[in-house]
Parts: C-alpha cells; structure tokens; sequence
C-alpha cells in the first residue's frame, strides 16, 4: 500500500514538474512574443481570464518550486521519502487540487488539438494553444494564403468566418489616423480580420513589456530569498526527521573505496598530493662550503667570452666623428655581416627621451643565447709579438764595408736598352753592348766613351776575355757571335792576342759541328776591331769565356734541339756540341772557374757537367719558375740563380741540390745577377730597378755555412717599359759595380 | 704481416667525439630536450682538429660533441625528470582522450618539477665563477623583467625576474658598487665592481618589445629558468655578505615613513612590496641594525722600489675609487616625469645622492618638488613653466657624465635648452696612438684638476700631437724621399745632356758650391731605417707574413685614426664657419 501511495504520489509529482516546466517555458515564450504582437492579442478578448490564469501561474510557481526541491531530495533515498510523506501531506492537498485545474485545462487543448490535428506537434512545442481564445481554427499560418478567399477561416463549429465587407484603402486610413483619437491604440487583428482597440491595462502592459520589465505590476523580482535548509539548528525545523540508522554505522561501502586507495597508495600506484612549495623563489646560501673536488670534473670546460663593451660609435649621442657620412653609410648596407660590419648604425639623439627602443634588442639577446650552447668554443692563442723581436739580427752594413754605395758616374751614349756590361780583367775598360747595335767601350775612371763599334744588329751579350794577358771581347748578337780586340791594353798584350787569333788558321778542321762557321772578318770591319765571326744556325744569347781565355761557350735557347750549346775553342778555330741530348730550355752557361766543370742552367735546374769525364755531376734544383741568370762564386762552391720569380737562389754545392737561401728582396724579375771576384759581395738586378748588393761571406770552415747579409740597395736607373737594370757586373779589383738599364745609361756605384 | 688488421676509426680522435645525433640517442632524449639539457648544463659542442677523420671520412656538416661531456650527461638527475616529464605528458594525453577528469587532475598535481640548484653549484664550484659569469644573466634577467605579461612565457618568470634584478639593483646601491654607466643607443650599459669582479650589464629602454617572429623563446626561457636560479643564489650571498636581510626588508624607519602614503593607489598589496623595492629610494633593513660601516683599515708594509710606486698608485685609485663612491654625497636631485626614472634613481642612490619624483609617478617619492633644498631638478623637455630659482635644471646626460668621468663636470653645458656635449663610452681605454676624442681629452684635463679655460692650450698640444704622427709618417717615407733627390740631381744632369747634345755652347759657369749641411741625427736616422728594411729584407718566409699582418693592423689602426681625426676636423671647420656666418 505504501508502496503504491508513493509510486502514485510519485508520479503526479513527476506531471506537475512538468507543467511547472511548461509553465516557465511559457514564460519565456510570452517574452519571446512581445515582438510579434498579434499572437499577443489573440487571447486579448479575455483579458480577466488571462490575468486569473497568471496568478495561477504564480501560485503554482511558488508549489512547484517547494515541491521540486522536496522532490530533488526524495530522489535519491527512497528512506527519506516515505518519512517525509508525513510532512507533505498538506503539499500532497494542494497538489491534489491544482491536478484538477490542470485536468480541466488539458481538456481544452485536446479539443483543440483533436479539431486542428495537423498542427499537433507545432501547439505542443510552443504550447500556446491551451489559454488562447480560439475563434478561428486555421491556426498559426500566414494569413496570406486566404487572401483570395471571401473568409479567412473556420470558427470552433467548423463554420466559415467571414472577412469583414469593408475595404479600407489609404485614404480612408489617413483619415481614421487623423480623425481617430484611438487610432493609436487600434489594432488589426489578421486572424479575424478586425480591429481592436487597446484597453489602458493592455497598453500598459505592452509598454512594460517594452520596458523589458514583468508583466505584472506587482511582482517583485528581487524578493528576498527563504533559505529553508540552513546550516543553522533552527527553533522550528523545516524537517523533524531522526538521524537514521546509517549515520551512526560506518558505511561499507565507503571502506570498499578507503582500502582500494589505501592498497593503491602502499602500491605507489596513487602517490600523495604533493605539498605545494614555491621553491622557484627560494634561495639560500649555496656556496656554504666550497669546495673545490668539483672543479676537476669540468677541466675542459672553457668560459664562455664576454661581450665586447660599447665604444663610443653606440652611444646615443656620440662625437659628430662617428656618425656615417653617406658614402660610408652606403658601404655599411652593401657590407656582409661576416666581415667585421658594425651591428648597427651609429645615430645622435638631441635629447634622452628622444631615444627609440632598439629593435633587435631580442635579436641580439637570442643570437648570444645560440651562441653559447651551439658554438664550438676553442681557446685561441694570440700572437703578442712585437713586432721588432721578429726582425732577424744581422751584422751592421756599417761593419761589412767595403760596398757600393753611392753611384758615381754614369755611362750615356746608347740610343738604346743596353743589354749587357762586362768589364776588362784589368778594371780599366768597361764593354757596354746595346739594342741600338753598337758596342761601346768605356773607360770606367771617366766614363769617357773610348770607343764605339757597329755590329749592325742588336747585341745581346757582351763577355771581356778573362785571362789578363789577352784583349779579347765576345760579343753576342742575332746567330754571330763576334770576337773584337779593342786594342785597348798594352802593346803586348794585343799583340799576344792577335797572335791567339791568327796562329791557327790550319786547324781548319770542323769536327762534329758542321753548322758553326768560323769567319775572318773583312777590312772595314777589322778597322773597327772585329777580327773572328762565329756564325751560328740559330740566335746566340749569351756567351761566356772559359778562365783560361782559350774556350768560349755560346748558348742558343731552344726547346726542341740538343743544338743549344757550342764550346769553341779560339787557338784552334774549332766548336763542338757536348750535349748529346735536350734537357730542356738552356738560360745561361758558365765555366767553374778553377776546375774542369761546367754549369748549365736550364728552365728550372742547373747541372754540372764534368768536362774531363764528359758527365753530369750534379743537378741543383732552383724551385723557381724561370731561371733567368746564374753566376758562380770565384772559389767555385757556390751558385747562384736569378731568376724571373722574383727569387735569387744561393746554392751550396757543398750541402745539397736544394737552394741554401732562398732571397725573395726584389719585387719584380731578377734580371742579372754578379760576384764579387775579391770581395765576398754580390749582386742581384731586377726589372724594378734596383741592384741589391748582398754581403755573402763563405767561410773555407766547411762546417760553417755562408753568412747572407744584404748591404745595400742601389736605385737609379729608371725603369722604361716595365724594364729595368737589365745586367749588372762588379769591378775586378774595386768594390764598384756597374749596372746596365734599359733607360739606356750604364751606372757606377761606387 | 701478422697480427689484427687495425680497422679505421676505432681509435683516436674519432672515438673522443659523438655527433649530436647520437649523443641524442644515447641519452635517449627527444632534440628539444638535448637542448635544454645542453643549455642547463653548459655543454657545448666541439670542433675537432680533422672533422674528416673523427666524421669517419665523410665530410658531412656535423655537430660534435666531446664524448666524455655527453658521458657526464648521463649522470645528470635531471635526465630522469625530462623522461619523467615525458611519461606524463603521455598519460595526460591518455586522460584527456578518455576524459577520465580526475586522472587529469591527480597527474596535473603530481606534475614532475625538477630543480636547478646543484647544476648551478656544479658549474660555479665557487661563488667567485658565479660572479664571473652572471653578465648574460643579468642581461637576460633585465630582458625579461620588461616583458609584457602576456603570452611569451610565464607570468611567474618574469615577476621572479623583475624580483631578482630589484633585488639587484639595490645591492648595487647598498654596496655603492657601480663604476660606469653608458647610454647608448641599445639600452643603458652598467658596470658595477663586486667582489672585485667587473660586471657589466644591459638595460634596454622602457619600451613595450616588438616581439620578432624569428626567435626561439623556448631557448631563452630555459636560459631565463637558468640564469634565475643563479641570480637568486648570488643575490642571497651578496647580500648575505654586506649583512642585508634577504629576501629584501626596507629599514624599518623609512617603511614606516612610507606606510602613511596611501598605498592601494600604485599595486595589489602582493606587489607593493616590490614596487616599493624598485623605487630604489629607501635603504634596506640590515641583519645587524648597528652597522656602521666600519672600513677596515689595510696594514701599512714596507715595501721598496717599483712596488712602493705601485702601491702608491693603487693607493691613489683607491682613493679615487672612495671619492667616487660619494659623488653625489649632499645633493638632493628631484626627477621630473619624463626622464628614465628607474635608471636615474639607481645611479644617484648608488653614489650616495637624495631623490624623489612626482607622487604620481611612482611609490615612494620622498619629497615634493617644493622642497626647498633640492640642489637638482632633472628634466629633459626644451623648456619648463616654473622654475626655482635655487637648484640646477639640468639634462639627465650630466649625472651619466659625472658618473664616467667620476668628478661633478661643469653643470653649465647640461642646462635645459643646451645642445648637450657628446657622450662618450666609459669603456673605452685609449691606449696611444688611438684616436682621442676631443671631449675626452677636456674629461681628462678637467680631472687632472687644469681649468678648461685653456681650451687654447689643449688644441695647440693637440696639433703638436698630429705633427709628431707626420713625423712618423716622414720616417716611412724617407726612402722616396732620397729617391726624389736623386730624381733631381738626374734632371739637372739631363738639362745639362741636353744642352750639350744641343751642341749649343756649353754655358760653363762655375757657381759656389753649395755646402751641404746634413743633420747628423737625420743621417744616423736614415741609416737606421734602411739597416732596418735590410734586415726585414732577410725575414724568414713565416715571420715575414706574421710581421708583415702586424704592421697591416698597426697601419689600419694608425689610418683609423686618422680618419676619424680628419672627420673631425672637418665637422669642427664647418662648424666654426657656420658660427663666422652667423655672427654676420
């Protein structure tokens, strides 16, 4: 029985929760209405009726908000409920009869609902349909669609209604709005076709509705709130129910969850909430015992460098130096950032608050960031050298006198570049042979002009004879080479040479080398001093004379022929060619001065042939690109090679093929280069114009490796056409040394 | 013959290294975690000598690391947290896919946190290398305290960092450690000497950032989360070390005198300590109340010789050094609102001067503008309504001036109005022969204690300064010069030639020989130069290009200089005839 009552009450509950809800559905829909107005007004014809069902409405609003919050509670424990049937009992009453209203109610709708059956779901959704005064039946259509028709619906008995036989056209409206005190308040009713005329109440309550304010004048929707169930022991409880039984019994249920945790915590499956602690922000003195057992793990570790402090350019208002003019400002923005560009532009503000941000303060910030974690970091020694300690110390110039130092005459006469200098073995006489085709000589004390000689062909090398007793030149031009005698020395001596040149007109004979010819010179031309032509197949470049005075070699460079070299011998009118094979491009010969050897220096090397074995003895490497002029030292240990590098080697044959020094002094092609026969000097010349004047010492210690200290660097001859001194000899005796140019002078230097 | 093959890059300087990809592995870390770890730890990569030989012989672009650091990574704590922070992110994905809302919230509160304390203690074994090395944190720590507080990282970083640098700030006041201050076009530089260690940081300019796209703020946060902790441990020593409460008490005088203003004006109460903090204007609450600063006073030994001229010397500095420390000892600035306020109120508290600023502007101001005894009002707009006729009304680039050139410079050039003197870097060392601005030299006059009035003078030393550079420049040049002698002796001889080739009568005239006067000093000059190009003729190949690349960079200095003197110059003659111009 009890059972039932409650299920019974239970769900009467249950409808009335949801009527309430229709109710404030209803509500909210009234709100929604307020701008169509004419579904308003249907259910304006009964105005007290309306009024009558809102009061009811709130009644019922103020139950059902009692009921349901008892109704909440009941919900949940069934218990409860049935001790607090007792209280509701009087609740149950009211509830009882508000049914019967709702019954009544609910009639009415299913009327409706049965004569207007298609519009079924749209009334229940809107649920508007139940308090409406229904006259027409057609429902919530556009009214358009009975425009055509004479009637614009059907009344409660299934009756047409009529349209009203009044056509109202503009004007008659202009004049009702002019002349009606009421036109205000009138409304067209489409639904039945008529007007309607507001009552104040109406037109008080659309202008509330407005005002977005109640409909009902007398609500008020601040009212203080009933708290019924308060923490608070009340005198008069709401609710007189004992504790139950539960409350006083430890619940099952709950100690299922505790030990399900309490296993899930010893489990370390759930561990504890952790206590909060902002230990972000808490410091303490970490440093308290140092100790230094830590330092030995990072050993590697090197400190990041620091930024570089500002200078003055970064200021905001820098010395008016700084600032970029335009051009400097142009090469600012053309320039990489990889080559020491300056981050930024410098920029004068007038005042400090004139100072913008800086917009790559990030930029830079970040770039640091990188480059702390991803740059290889490497400790970089840097060089504090002065400069001054690298300076090698050399013996002072001073102390290795005596050496050319100054110039003292100067040679003119050529017209053009002059090739090539030698001077007499007595010091007395200088050759000079040019590009203008003469040969001159010279006295060397007066730089008179003793002599000119025209050969008729640019000469490219001239050679005095080296042995004191004879006055002999070579002179080198196109495929002759010429033997002169000056007759500028002693009666006996240019008798003794003349005497060399003659003797031997019966050694006739050519042996091996068929293409030299060897030629009297004829009358005029043994007025002027020639005596022997040595014609040769190809161009003659240099020749150079055997210490002896008898032998004399002449070089024909050519890259593809072992003609390149002839050794003639003067007493008997006789050449031969040693070289059996091309070993390259042939630069210069030369006799060792003592001994039985020969030194030829070809593109890259020089070898050493010996004469009396008729073999190669040596080989010196130069390491340079293009010899160009060799010498070799009077004691016949030493070499050296000019070459058109820039480079002069010194060779000692003593040590190995490689050169022992290599002297990088000239700037330009090492043209000539010259030793001293006395003096431990020599002398390098180079198209930039200058003659370097070195001071080699060769010790006869063989232990102790000669002493290369450069003395001096004599300037003077102009350089024409990218050339400069083109050949350089020193005096026999003197300390002098005289240079050829192509400025066309001859230079003593003294 | 015999024996293993010996198989290729399984010794030597292949196996000290590990690319970064394996390193990766071996730590078993995702890259962004490798590179925080990176970052926290300092390890950085390494370039071997022969990339070819430790690459295995490719010559790929790789990034090495030392195997040992990557080792030493392997015992870090830390690791196990960023796998632990992994596990959980994991999980927490899982929760919300399921949204089993509890899971969330259990894992959220047992999110794993790690702390950087003993990767500080282990990078700085001493507290002297944390010193050394907090420059990029104060930097970045400023950086960040500027921030906006709105998406770029935490809110929590940046008020810790606002924290840690208003906590340095005022131990830079309390200690008087600043030396030099520099505002350039960046920010304001600052150098402060602790514990004898010069520290110089950068202060960008209260402006809200233009945040670029460009940058990985992941990377700086994690620095930030760095250089936080390790700026929170020194701050604690350093105040620790000058018996300053830590965290950060105000006297309790100067609170109270505070307290009266109406505080809710300016920050939430959390924060109000902190701005009252950041004013700089009251001192701090010392562990002992009694501290007077007791100097101690260094023992007096007796040296002997060159050390007795250095210690008189340091002796100098330091004194200098104290007088420094009071330069604005007595003075009562007043700040008007437009200046930097934060930056001005730090230089002037820390050389000892009184300050205040409009109520409005910020908590804490002590005095009001009608004080009386105000001996400096700071403004930077051209012109001001009111003005008392009792205290300077100067620009703020003075007191950074005094600053640097450590005495009260002449307020005359800093009046409102006045196109202000140049600022000059107080970091720069001219050494000799570098440029020297002309400003500086009047600084340097100015603190030798000679008037400026001989303004005449200075330029007069300047111009013989320049000579003296000619005459160095002579030295170079007397090589051409000898050949332009020479060049002349050979014309003359040509004129001759030629008027003999001419076959004209040779004029024979015998003129008076000119005694040639040769200065013996010139002379031995000369022959010491040429014994030098001699000499330098001889170098070996190497020395050669080493001498040679030093004198590049001496002549490319000397040319610098010069340059900037000639700019100079130019500027100062238009300048000067601009001012003739306008006086007609």
């Amino acid at each position: 029985m009890e059972g039932s009552s409650g299920n019974m009450r239970r769900s009467e509950q249950g409808e009335k929760m949801k009527k309430v809800r229709e109710k404030t559905a209803k509500k909210r829909i009234k709100e929604e209405e307020e701008e169509e107005q004419d579904q308003i007004f249907d259910f304006n014809n009964k105005p007290a009726e309306e009024e009558e069902e809102e009061e009811d409405d709130l009644s019922d609003s103020e139950d059902s908000v009692y009921s349901g919050l008892e109704d909440s509670g009941s919900d949940s424990e069934d218990d409860e409920d049935e001790d607090l049937s007792d209280n509701s009992d009087d609740d149950y009453v009211k509830v009882e009869s508000e049914q019967t209203e709702q019954t009544e109610e609910k009639k009415k709708t299913e009327e409706a609902v049965t004569e207007g059956g298609e519009k079924n779901e749209d009334e229940y959704e809107r649920d508007s349909s139940d308090e409406e005064d229904i006259r027409n039946t057609v429902g919530n259509i556009p009214m358009e669609w009975y425009r055509d028709f004479p009637h614009i619906g059907y009344n409660l008995d299934g009756k047409k209604i009529y349209k009203p036989i009044r056509n109202k056209d503009e004007l008659d409206d202009f004049l009702d709005k002019m002349e009606n005190p009421d036109y205000w308040r009138t409304v067209h009713d489409k639904q039945t076709g008529s007007d309607i005329v507001l009552s104040d109440e109406q037109v008080e309550l659309v202008n509330r509705l407005q005002r977005g304010q109640f409909g009902d004048v007398n609500f008020n929707e601040y009212q203080p709130s009933v708290e019924f169930f308060s923490n608070d022991v009340m005198l008069h409880p709401v609710t007189n129910r004992p504790a139950d039984k539960r409350s006083f019994i430890p619940s099952l249920i709950e100690k299922e969850k505790v030990s399900k945790l309490v296993h899930a915590i010893k489990m370390g499956w759930i561990k504890p909430r952790r206590v909060e602690d902002d230990s972000r922000g808490h410091y303490y003195d970490l440093w308290a015992n140092e100790d230094s057992s830590i330092l030995a793990k990072h050993r590697m570790h090197l400190p990041a460098p620091k930024i570089p402090l500002p200078g003055h350019q970064e200021s905001y208002n820098p010395p008016p130096e700084y600032l970029f003019t335009d051009e400097e400002r142009a090469l600012w923005e053309q320039q990489d950032p990889s080559d020491g560009k300056l981050p930024f532009v410098p920029m004068k503000f007038s005042s400090l608050r004139q100072v913008p941000a800086f917009p790559r303060f990030i930029h830079e910030r970040f770039e640091r960031c990188l480059d702390l974690y991803l740059c290889p970091r490497q400790r970089k020694m840097r060089v504090n050298v002065n400069p001054e300690d690298l300076i090698p110390k050399l013996p002072k110039p001073r102390d290795l006198q005596p050496f050319p130092s100054t110039q003292a005459l100067v040679y003119r006469g050529h017209s053009g570049l002059v090739r090539s200098i030698s001077v007499s073995p007595s010091g007395q006489w200088l050759a000079s042979g040019s590009d203008d085709g003469s040969v001159r000589f010279w006295e060397v004390c007066s730089s008179r002009c003793m002599k000119t000689v025209q050969v008729g062909g640019a000469v490219k090398n001239v050679a005095w004879n080296p042995n004191p007793s004879i006055c002999l030149l070579a002179v080198a031009l196109d495929s002759l080479v010429l033997i002169l005698s000056p007759s500028l020395a002693d009666r006996q001596i240019v008798s003794s040479s003349e005497r060399l040149l003659s003797g031997q007109q019966e050694a006739e004979s050519s042996e091996g080398a068929g293409s030299v010819v060897w030629s009297e010179a004829e009358e005029e031309e043994l007025n002027q001093g020639i005596r022997l032509k040595i014609q040769h197949p190809k161009t003659v470049h240099q020749v150079a004379w055997h210490a002896k005075g008898d032998y004399l070699a002449s070089v024909m460079p050519d890259h593809s022929s072992h003609l390149q070299v002839f050794i003639h011998q003067l007493s008997r009118r006789r050449s031969q060619n040693p070289f059996r094979r091309n070993k390259g491009l042939v630069q210069s010969v030369s006799f060792h001065p003592i001994r039985p050897y020969f030194f030829v220096a070809t593109q890259r090397s020089v070898r050493i042939y010996n004469l009396v074995k008729q073999e190669m003895t040596k080989k010196l490497q130069a390491n340079s690109k293009w010899i160009s002029s060799m010498a070799v030292h009077p004691a016949g240990d030493h070499v050296i090679c000019g070459s058109y590098d820039c480079r002069l080697s010194w060779f000692d044959l003593d040590l190995s093929t490689k050169p022992y020094k290599m002297l990088r002094h000239h700037k330009k092609a090492v043209r000539g280069v010259a030793y001293h026969r006395v003096y431990p000097l020599f002398a390098s010349a180079s198209d930039d114009g200058s003659v370097i004047v070195c001071h080699g010492t060769v010790y006869n210690d063989l232990l102790q490796n000669p002493l290369i200290v450069p003395v001096k660097v004599l300037r003077g001859h102009v350089i024409t056409h990218d050339l400069g001194v083109l050949d350089v000899t020193f005096h026999p005796t003197q300390p002098w040394i005289f240079s050829s140019g192509a400025d066309t002078t001859i230079r003593l230097f003294t | 013959m015999g024996g293993l093959q010996k198989k290729k890059f399984e010794r030597g300087s292949a196996t000290n290294y590990i690319t970064r990809n394996k390193a990766r592995k071996k730590l078993q870390l995702s890259l962004p975690d490798f590179r925080r770890l990176c970052i926290l730890k300092g390890i950085y990569p390494h370039e071997p000598k022969h990339k070819k030989k430790v690459n295995k012989g490719s010559t790929a672009p790789r990034t090495f690391y030392l195997l040992k650091d990557i080792r030493f990574l392997l015992h870090e704590p830390i690791v196990g947290k960023f796998r632990d922070y992994k596990v959980f992110v994991r999980k927490l994905k899982k929760a919300y896919g399921k949204t089993e809302w509890s899971a969330v919230e259990r894992l959220r509160e047992n999110k794993p946190t790690y702390k950087l304390d003993h990767i500080i203690k282990e990078r700085y074994p001493t507290f002297i290398d944390a010193l050394r090395d907090i420059e990029d944190a104060l930097c970045m720590c400023f950086l960040f305290s500027t921030f906006a507080r709105t998406g770029k990282c935490h809110v929590q970083t940046i008020q810790l960092c606002r924290r840690l640098t208003v906590e340095w700030m005022n131990y830079v006041v309390a200690a008087r450690a600043l030396r030099k201050v520099f505002l350039s076009i960046k920010g304001i530089y600052y150098q402060a000497e602790v514990m004898g260690q010069l520290i110089t940081w950068l202060v960008p300019y209260q402006f809200s950032h233009d945040h670029p796209t460009d940058v990985d703020y992941r990377v700086m946060a994690t620095f930030t989360e760095l250089y936080t902790t390790l700026l929170g441990f020194v701050n604690f020593r350093l105040y620790h070390s000058l018996n300053l409460l830590y965290p950060p008490k105000l006297d309790s005088k100067t609170e109270s005198e505070l307290r009266e203003e109406n505080e809710d004006d300016y920050a939430m109460n959390s924060e109000c300590y902190l701005e009252k903090l950041s004013a700089l204007s009251a001192s701090l609450a010392r562990v002992v109340s009694t501290a007077e600063e007791e100097e101690a006073e260094l023992d007096q030994f007796p040296v002997e010789g060159e050390d007795l001229e250095k210690m008189e010397a340091r002796e100098k500095e330091l004194k200098q050094q104290e007088a420094q420390k009071k330069l604005f000892e007595g003075l009562k600035f007043y700040l008007n609102r437009e200046v930097p306020r934060e930056s001005l109120a730090f230089v002037i508290r820390s050389f000892g001067g009184q300050v205040s600023w409009d109520k409005s502007v910020c908590i804490g101001s002590t005095y009001e503008v009608t004080d009386e005894t105000i001996t400096h009002q700071i403004v930077d707009r051209p012109n001001i309504n009111k003005q008392y006729i009792n205290r300077y009304y100067i620009q703020p680039q003075w007191l950074y001036d005094c600053v640097n050139a450590k005495i009260l410079l002449p307020v005359e050039d800093y009046f409102l109005g006045v196109t202000l003197p140049p600022h000059l870097s107080p970091f720069v060392e001219e050494k000799d022969g570098d440029y020297v601005p002309p400003e500086k030299e009047k600084i340097l006059a100015l603190q030798r204690g000679e008037n400026p009035a001989h303004e005449q003078e200075d330029e007069d030393e300047e111009e013989e300064g320049e000579d003296e550079d000619e005459e160095e420049d002579d030295d170079n040049d007397d090589e051409e010069e000898e050949d332009e002698e020479e060049e002349a002796e050979e014309k003359n001889l040509k004129k001759m030639e030629e008027q003999k080739s001419q076959g004209k009568s040779l004029q024979v005239k015998v003129t008076p020989g000119k005694v040639k006067v040769e200065n013996p000093a010139r002379l031995e000059q000369e022959e010491k130069a040429e014994e030098k190009r001699l000499a330098i003729m001889m170098m070996k190949k190497k020395e050669k290009y080493l001498y040679d690349k030093i004198m590049f960079g001496k002549k490319r200095k000397i040319r610098e200089a010069n340059k900037l003197a000639a700019k100079r110059k130019a500027h100062d003659d238009a300048e000067k005839a601009k001012k003739k111009k306008a006086r007609k």
